[in-house]
This record gives C-alpha cells, structure tokens and sequence, in this order.
C-alpha cells in the first residue's frame, strides 16, 4: 500500500498480540446483513502513471488564452516566496490549533490574518475566515437577523448572483426573508442599486429590516453609493453589509469609513490561485458590538504561565462543539491555509505593492476601455468603476465562441450566469488586471472587431450551443 | 456547605428573598462546573421572565450554560459589573457574583424551590 | 529546525519599518486612480506592515516550525483521521492547468478538470454505494447543512410540512445540532444504550410523522460499530423519515460496510479525513456528499453531467428546478478535490480495502497495549474500529491528575495530544485514533508515553499538572483571552510611510 507502513510481520505481530490469526476477525461485529459488496474500482496506480495521467488531464484544460475574466475571482501575480512558504510541511500538514502549545505558528498566522484584514477593511473584529465570500455573505445576513431580532434581509441585485443564490440558500433554511434591491435602470447612476427602492423597502413598517447587503465595487464593476445606503439603513434600524474585494481596499474607501457594520468578501483575489472555484478564503468582520454574534473561529492574544506572549483560539463558547443546537453557525473549519497564504501575500507585497496592484488593474481597464470604445464597443453604464465593466456586444454568446477559438476569452457573458437581467441580455464582463498586457488588449479590441463585423456581414452566428434553457 | 438562607433550583441557581426582591445568581457547584467565567450575558431592567424560564447566558472558556430564573417577576436590577469582572462569579458566587434582581410575582413560587439540605443532597449525588 | 530550537517570533506588524519595501509588481501610471471620484477613494493607505523579502520569509519560516504537523509527529486525534498527507497530491493541484483554470471559463476549455471531477464523483458512489454525489460542499458541516437541506426539500415537495426534529445519539458531534438548527429544524438526543451503541427501543419511541431524519455516525464517535443500525434504517423509513450517515469515521469501513447498501439516503465525507487532503491548520477541507435516489433531485446545482459524446459540462442556470441551489460560490473546492482524487487513484480496490484493515488493526493493538498495562480506564474493551476511548477518570479519582494534564504531558514526549473530552458522554474522555500510516514502532512508543504518564501521575502529579514543560510555549491563560479580547494587532498613525500618490 502507497503510505502504510506496515509489513506482514508487522500485521502478524499485531494481531497475535491480539490472539487473532485474521484481520477478519475484527470486523465480525458487523452484521452479515450489513457486509458490503467489494469495492469496485480501479487497481492501484504507481506514482509515475498517476503523475502522467493527472498531466494529461491538466493538458486539456486551456489556461493560456488571454483573458479578461473576472466576475468573483481574479488573476494576481504571485511572488515565488509565496508557495514555497505554504510547502512547508509544518504549515499544510499542520491540524487546528486545538493545543495551542504546539501550534503557536499556526495561531500567529491567523491573528496577523484578522490584524490585516482589519486593517484593510477598518473594521475592529475579523473572523479567522470562512469557506468563501458567498457563504460568508451568507453568515453575515444572519448575523444582521440575530443581532436585531428582525427576519428580513434586503440585497442588491448588484452583488455577485451566485452570492444573492447561496443567501437565498442560508436565509431559506433558517425561515428568514431576502428581497433583492432593483438597480437603477438608465441614466448616470444606471446600473447600481436604486437608493430610492432602497428607501421603499426599508419603509414598509410590517417588514421590518435586520441588513441590507451591497457590494463595492458591484458584480458589474461600478461602484456603489455606500455612505448613503449605509445611513439609510441605519436611519430604518437596520445593519449595513458590505460586500468587498480586497485588493480594490488598497484604494477605495473601507467599510469602515462609510459606517458598515459587517464586511464579508472574497479573499482568493489575495494571491490565490483560481483553481476552477476553490479552496477560497470568505472574509468576514465586523465592529466591537456585534463581536459575539460573530460565527466561526478567533484567535486572540494573551499570555502564558511565564508571561510570554501567545494566541489561542477564543469564545469558543461561540462554536459549534460547545453551544451545540444553540450555535450561531454549523461552521466547525475555516480555511487557515489560505489565510496564511494571504497573508505571505500581503507581506510580500506590502502597502505600496497592493497599491500598485490595485492602480495598475484600473489603468489597464482604462487602457481597455479606450480600445473597445474605438472600435465602436461602449461600456454599457456611465457610472465610476474601477478595473471591471460590463460592454454592449450584440449576440454576446456567439461572440464569445468566436473569440474564444481565437485565443481570447472575453470575460464572462452576463446573461449565462445573471439570465434575469434583461438590461444585460447582451453584455460581456470584462476585467482587467496588473497582468493584463497592452498586447492582450490589443489583440482583444483587433479581433472583436473582426468578429462584430462578420457578424454584421451576414455571416451565420455558430449555432447556440451553450445558450441559456 | 451552601448558605442556609437562601432557595435553589436543580440547574444549581440560587435566590436570596428580601421582601419581595428576590436576588439571583448561580452556586459555587455550578461555577466550579463551569470553570472560569468569562462572560454573562444579562437581559435589561425592566423585562418580565416566567419561573424556570431562561433569563440570561454564563460563558466560560469551554462550557456555555443557560440561566434559569428561580421565580417570576420583573426584573429590577442588574449586575453591571460582571460585565467587566465576569470572575465574580467564580471568587464570590454567593455575594459580589449576583446576576439580576427580580419583583417577586407571586411569592408561593418560593415552595417548589430546594432549601439548602435539598440542594446538597443534589449535588452530593451530582 | 533551526540550530537553536524553534523561537517564538514578534508579530509580522512589528518587523514593519516605513521605506522599505520589495519591488514585486511594476509601478503604474501616476494618473491611475485620477477616474476614480473622491468620495469613493481611501483617505490613506491601508495599515499594512511593510518588510522585505529576506525578513517577510524568515519569519514565516520561524512561525512554522514552532507547528506540530504530520510532517514533524504523530497526531492521535479521534475522529480527525490524521493520516499522511501525501506529497504527490501537492504536485497534482498545483499543475498549472488545474491551478490557473478560471471556474466560469466555457466547458470546452475546462474538460480536463470536469473529467477528474466526474470520475471522482463515480469512485465515491462505489464507496458510499449511493447513486449520485455532489462535491460542492467545502467542508464536512458544510456537507451537513448540505444534505439536511435536501433532506428538508424533500418532505416539503410531498407536502410534509410537519418534519420538525431531528433524532441524534447524544454521542454526536456538535456539527449535527447545530446543522439541524441552521435549517430551521429541533434536535433531539437521544441517550446512548449501556454497551455505548444507539439504544433502538429510545429512538423506535422518539420517531414520529414529526420526524424529518436521523444523524447517525457510523462507526459511532466511540469508535464502535453500529450493529443495530439495519434495524434502526428500517424504523427510521418506516416512519417516512430519512437516515443521514455523518461520514467522519469513513476511514473504519471502505469496502467493509456500504451505507447505500444499508439504506441511508444521505452521507457526507470528509475528504481531508478518510482521503488524506491536507488540514492546513485548520482548512480548507471538502465535504461531498452522496445521496440516495430520493435525494438525487434535490442535490445543489450546478451537477457535473457527461455527455453522451464522452465530454463534460456543468449544469445550466435553471436546469434542474428540484435542485435546494447553491451551497458556495462556483463548482466546488476543486484545488483539494484533485488532492482527493490522486489518492483515490492511488489506492484503487485494493488499497482502500488495505487502509481500512490496517486502520482498524492499528487502533485495536493499541486499545490493548493500554488495557494490559492497566493504566488507563478502556470503557469499551470489546473490538473497536479505527478509533477507542480511553479515560482518565480512576487516574484522577486517586491522583487528582486529569485527562486535560496527560494531554499536556505527551507534548512533552513529542505527540500532539488525543481528542480530549469527546465524546461528552464519557468522563475524562481520550478518543485516540492511529490511522494506517503509522509504523508499529511510533504506535509502542505512544503506548509507552502514555503508560509513563499515568505512573507520573501517582509518582509526581504536580510535574503532570504543570505541563508543558517543553513546548514553546506553556500553559496559556485562556480565561484572560476571552475576557479581554486582544483579536488584532493595533497599528499607530504613523507607523507606514504614505504612499507616492
């Protein structure tokens, strides 16, 4: 067997100290009835066969298009330093930190985690993560029912659609109410979450409102008017939600600066590997206050019999292995390696590396956007953004297949994942960011162009494989 | 031994009548059970609570338990410094480490109550 | 480890110093942000620590070797299956073709990956024998939730809105209450029969039309087979509930015990305990979850599905109405799925078949060595599966030393302690579990540490009571960390330079 290492004399010796001659033998408490049938599977595969399989497989993925695919998840750069620290053994193979005495570095990792994401978000308590932005989201709604008493939860439709899909999920199962928040629909402020329907909402005195969730910047890249939404809600008793890309928090104000109450997010743009949808690092906090209706792990600092300073996990009356059925959430991990991760990322580059991270992404959207513009492909919205949009591509689904087949993947058609959002029945998001190259935004706005006018000429769309039921 | 002067409940709380204030807290069993306390989550003044209703949440490190009230009333006092010495509780549960103060509703409650021989015995079989 | 022996580090803030700085990433134009209106931009920057490479890696290697790992010990922990986490599987996530795929790329650029999750999910329904898997979950609680859901879903597409309860043995982990509270549902524990198994007549008399499933561990958190638990499915069905298997002690029954073939409609798995995916300190874990015919409409959405030309694809929006929607954000947590699905392979029939055996033959050798040596309490002398409690209770009846200071004592011997005080129903509780990946030798040299201890305890109790003593740090004062939370380092106004904006 790969990693046992045991020999037949190491099973003889054991099971005749035992007083047994077969393993079988201690299995006899399972009843005849109950014996299953044998495992039907492949044989065992040496090393070097699976290593060539897996490669063939990873082979016929296609990771070498140029894209401009954001929509939840984002392409960074990663200092080498990076993997080679999370190799380390004493890092990955590492269990939770149960005894903190011999899991010091684990535990230091996590507080210096909660310390720069409270940093970045500017708020004082930060969980030890979740399993990923939406299912933070999730955990922050309910936070927002707990923390008031109330059991509705508004949320714009301007946040991400997998996230609005997954709170629906939470919010169901716990016998809560969401509605979603309209955007506006034309104008100026076209596409962002409509302050007006907002106050609407929060009016209704039979419904009262426990949160209200907007995203910044929105799943469609503008930004949101925050400060506003934010006294609005608490103007109606409500708590305020932000939903936050992290690396965008190196230049755009914090949720703290505009009075939100919890900040939940997706922390995969922080040096992450996309990996086709996970592992991922959900991202929540929240001010002083609501510190107790925070689920899942912290760790704080304190000391030791000898005055040294030490971390360990605390409230842990919060969790599940003690409140039990009173828990505030099921939540037993967190994602610890990918905290770490972040957090080497964030070491590695610095205040001034996210800066430049977070601007360079914005000057290569304006790079792209002047290029698209020029062949006569305009965003689709007039509002600020800051390194993704959403632009007007008539049958975007076929011109996403075309391109694709010439190397660029054209972001994401909006209609294949937001199918009812009618203003974007024909929208392609695109993104941008500091690995983005000039010539990759050249070759984008040179072959759309191609595409839009073979298109114009008549020429037959390829048949609409993949298009939405 | 516990003080002779006061009530207690099966979930280890005790009461101390005064009229028809009744104080309430929690014995040294269940503070010892317990461990070190280092929360108690308390309601406001002014709220009524049923007898053997929850009232209120002690925490510590490893075990979180609920507070049962020993009679009916409305609550007229709480215990604001547990909230910045929750150890109160473990150094002086009897005195200092009171939780809440109650208008007794009706005063026949106190008779399914346990006298201290009663809880002793609870705890000694405990 | 360093020559000196691991060091406890200053926290990474304080290694921080305004100027210096790494160039990692090229500047951008000056005028980057000058679109971006006012009232939307950050006053200052963020508070983040500034350090170079040389002093940003040192101390992250520093902090890691003040770990114990799998890769530095032995970590007996009950119910966490701590098995070798083997190295081939780093290699497979991190090849560039899994690592750099975006997960809302097309499917005809992802097929590579959709084939692996698709075979996957056909390896798990031959172990679970059940029908259909989803591998959407991201962890085991989540894969919980998971199925409760479903399970919910399906009484009320029939109609049922009266399932309120759910029945768990009192021995259960603390995910399952707190699960059955999430989806809006009672638990009710029911207390375990005096041989420690389900007590069938307590749960025959708490099911009823009232009752929308049973969460069944099995083997139980104690390590015992449940024989009962036919008869318990049939009772559970009988009532028109459904039978939800906690799949934590997989690791007991590959190839030995099918729980589709017993009747569960639902289980979950823990794919960094039976499949050896890394903990990372805490996580990322996956927690897939195999479901019965009754269930397979209800599963989250999007499905991997094949086509009958042999390629993959996901699921559309709206496909598949019946589904209870979605768990998380896309597909799954892909990156540890591939780690699960290189040691799958690995292993085949035939070696699965191998771990249970030596897992179960492990833990049953060590149950003995204690029990011989008469210094710990063995509740369930009987077999065991790939788990056994021991306690410490006589230790601490005649010397006042607990299960908590023997835990703290083996750190002293180079062992991470074993689950302590797990299950709650048994006093001063040790769940130990080798797994199948430790040599003999490591699982004497356990024993023997254990027997020491419990002699310490009668010779020198106040040396026990105190430990550790060799640790890097000792006993902490846990009671303060909850009382005054200290959860984050607190950066002075000044202490970064500004940025050149």
């Amino acid at each position: 067997m790969a990693y046992g290492p045991h020999t037949p004399a190491d099973r003889q010796r054991m099971l005749s100290a035992l007083g047994m001659t077969s393993v079988d033998e201690l299995f006899a408490d399972i009843p005849e009835s109950l014996r299953s049938s044998p495992l039907r599977l492949d044989p065992p595969e040496p090393e070097q066969s699976l290593m060539a399989r897996l490669g063939g497989l990873a082979a016929r993925n296609r990771v070498d298009l140029a894209s401009f695919l954001g929509a939840g998840a984002y392409r960074h750069f990663s200092p080498p330093m990076v993997d080679q620290i999370l190799l380390r053994g004493e890092w990955y193979t590492a269990y939770t930190p149960y005894q903190p005495e011999v899991s010091q570095g684990t535990l230091q990792s996590i507080y210096e985690y909660e310390s720069l994401i409270a940093e970045l978000v500017g708020l004082d308590v930060v969980s030890a993560s979740h399993y990923d932005g939406a299912a933070a989201t999730a955990e922050a709604a309910l936070m927002t029912c707990r923390a008031t008493g109330r059991g509705r939860v508004l949320v714009s439709r301007a946040v991400h659609p997998h996230y609005r899909q997954v709170l629906r999920t939470y919010v169901d199962g716990a016998g809560l109410d969401v509605d979603e928040i309209p955007l506006v629909v034309a104008g100026p402020a076209g596409g962002t979450t409509d302050l007006e329907e907002l106050a609407r909402m929060l009016a209704d005195a039979d419904h009262p409102v426990a949160g209200v969730i907007l995203a910044q910047p929105s799943f469609y890249g503008l930004l949101e008017p925050m400060a506003q939404a934010s006294r609005r809600s608490h103007d109606a008793g409500a708590l305020f939600v932000a939903v936050v890309e992290p690396v965008s928090l190196a230049v755009l104000a914090p949720p703290g600066g505009y009075g939100a109450d919890i900040a939940a997010g997706e922390g995969q743009s922080l040096g992450i590997p996309p990996q086709y949808g996970g592992p991922y690092l959900g991202i929540l906090a929240c001010t002083e206050p609501l510190l107790r209706q925070l689920p899942g792990r912290l760790v704080g600092m304190t000391t030791d019999v000898d005055g040294k300073r030490a971390y360990v996990m605390t409230l842990q009356a919060r969790e599940q292995h003690i409140r039990r059925e009173k828990a505030a959430s099921n939540i037993c991990t967190n994602q610890t390696l990918l905290a770490l991760a972040a957090s080497v990322w964030l070491a590695a580059l610095g205040p001034h590396g996210l800066r430049d991270v977070a601007a360079m992404g914005a000057a290569k959207a304006a790079e792209l956007e002047a290029a698209l513009a020029a062949i006569g492909v305009p965003r689709v919205h007039a509002g600020a953004y800051l390194n993704e949009f959403a632009i007007r591509v008539p049958n975007a689904a076929a011109v996403h297949r075309e391109l694709l087949s010439r190397g660029v993947l054209a972001g994401l058609v909006v209609a294949e994942v937001v199918p009812d959002e009618p203003s974007l029945g024909d929208a392609l998001l695109v993104c941008t960011t500091e690995i983005t190259t000039s010539d990759e935004i050249i070759a984008f706005a040179r072959e759309l162009a191609g595409v839009v006018a073979t298109l114009a000429a008549g020429v037959p769309a390829a048949e609409a494989v993949g298009a939405p039921a | 031994m516990v003080p002779k002067d006061l009530r207690y409940t099966k979930d280890h709380e005790w009461v101390k009548i005064d009229g028809d204030v009744a104080t309430i807290g929690v014995t040294d069993y269940a503070a010892n059970q317990l461990g070190d306390v280092v929360f108690v989550d308390l309601p406001a003044v002014g709220k009524t609570v049923d007898q053997f209703a929850t009232f209120g949440v002690v925490e510590s490190v490893k075990a979180v338990s609920d507070l049962y009230a020993p009679v009916a009333g409305e609550i007229t006092d709480v215990n604001t410094e547990l909230g910045a010495k929750p150890e109160l509780v473990n150094s002086d549960p009897f005195g200092e480490g009171w939780m809440i103060r109650v208008k007794v509703a009706d005063a026949d409650q106190l008779a399914g109550l346990l006298d201290a021989a009663g809880y002793e015995q609870l705890t000694a079989e405990g | 480890m360093s020559a000196s022996g691991p060091r406890l580090q200053p926290s990474l803030f304080e290694l921080s110093r305004p100027g210096r700085r790494q160039d990692k990433v090229p500047h951008p134009p000056a005028d980057a942000l000058d679109r971006i209106p006012g009232e939307h931009r950050r006053a200052g920057p963020a508070g983040l620590p500034e350090v170079n490479e040389p002093e940003a890696v040192r101390h992250f290697v520093n902090l890691s070797q003040l770990n114990h790992a799998i890769d530095t010990g032995f970590y007996p922990l009950g119910s966490c299956t701590m098995k070798w986490n083997p190295k081939v599987n780093e290699w497979a996530a991190r090849l560039p073709g899994f690592a750099q795929l975006h997960p809302l790329v097309p499917d005809a650029v992802a097929q590579g990956t959709l084939q692996l999750l698709w075979e996957l999910e056909q390896i798990l329904i031959e172990i679970s024998g059940m029908p259909a898997v989803t591998l959407q979950p991201a962890a085991g609680a989540h894969g919980e939730l998971t199925g409760i859901l479903m399970v919910r879903e399906y009484h009320e597409s029939r109609g049922d809105m009266n399932r309120t309860d759910v029945l768990v043995p009192d021995s259960a982990h603390g995910t399952n209450p707190a699960t059955a509270t999430m989806a809006g549902l009672r638990t009710v524990s029911i207390k375990a029969a005096k041989d420690g198994g389900i007590d069938l007549d307590a749960f025959r008399a708490a099911l009823g039309p009232q009752t929308a499933a049973v969460m069944i561990t099995n083997p139980s958190t104690m390590g015992l087979f449940e024989s009962r638990i036919g008869d318990l499915v049939e009772a559970v069905h009988a009532v028109g509930a459904l039978a939800y298997m906690d799949g934590a002690n997989l690791n007991a029954i590959l190839g030995r015990f099918k729980p589709g073939e017993a009747g569960f409609d639902v289980m979950h798995i823990n794919t960094h305990k039976t499949f050896s995916t890394p903990h990372g300190g805490g996580g990322p874990g996956a927690g897939p979850v195999a479901v019965g015919e009754k269930l397979e409409p209800f599963l989250p959405a999007p499905r991997v599905l094949r086509e009958p030309d042999g390629t993959f694809r996901l699921e559309r929006v709206g496909e598949r109405p019946t589904s209870i929607g979605r768990m998380r954000s896309f597909v799954g947590s892909t990156g540890v799925l591939v780690r699960a699905y290189a040691y799958l392979r690995t292993h085949g029939a035939s070696g699965l078949a191998e771990i249970t055996d030596d897992a179960v033959l492990a833990a049953n050798y060590l149950k003995d060595r204690l029990a011989d040596s008469g210094a710990y309490d063995i509740p369930f002398p009987g077999v065991c599966k790939h788990e056994f409690i021991a306690s410490a209770m006589s230790i601490k009846k005649s010397t006042g030393v607990r299960t908590l200071d023997i835990a703290k004592r083996l750190l002293d011997h180079g062992f991470h302690a074993p689950t302590v005080y797990f299950p709650l129903t048994v006093d001063e509780a040790m769940l130990i579990e080798p797994t199948e990946t430790e040599s003999i030798e490591t699982l004497d040299a356990f024993a023997d540490a254990l027997i020491e201890i419990a002699r310490e305890a009668a010779s020198d109790p106040e040396t026990v009571k105190g430990a550790p003593h060799s640790a890097p740090v000792r006993r902490l004062d846990e009671a303060g960390a909850a009382r005054n939370p200290n959860l984050r380092w607190r950066v002075a106004a000044g202490d970064w330079t500004p940025c050149p904006d």
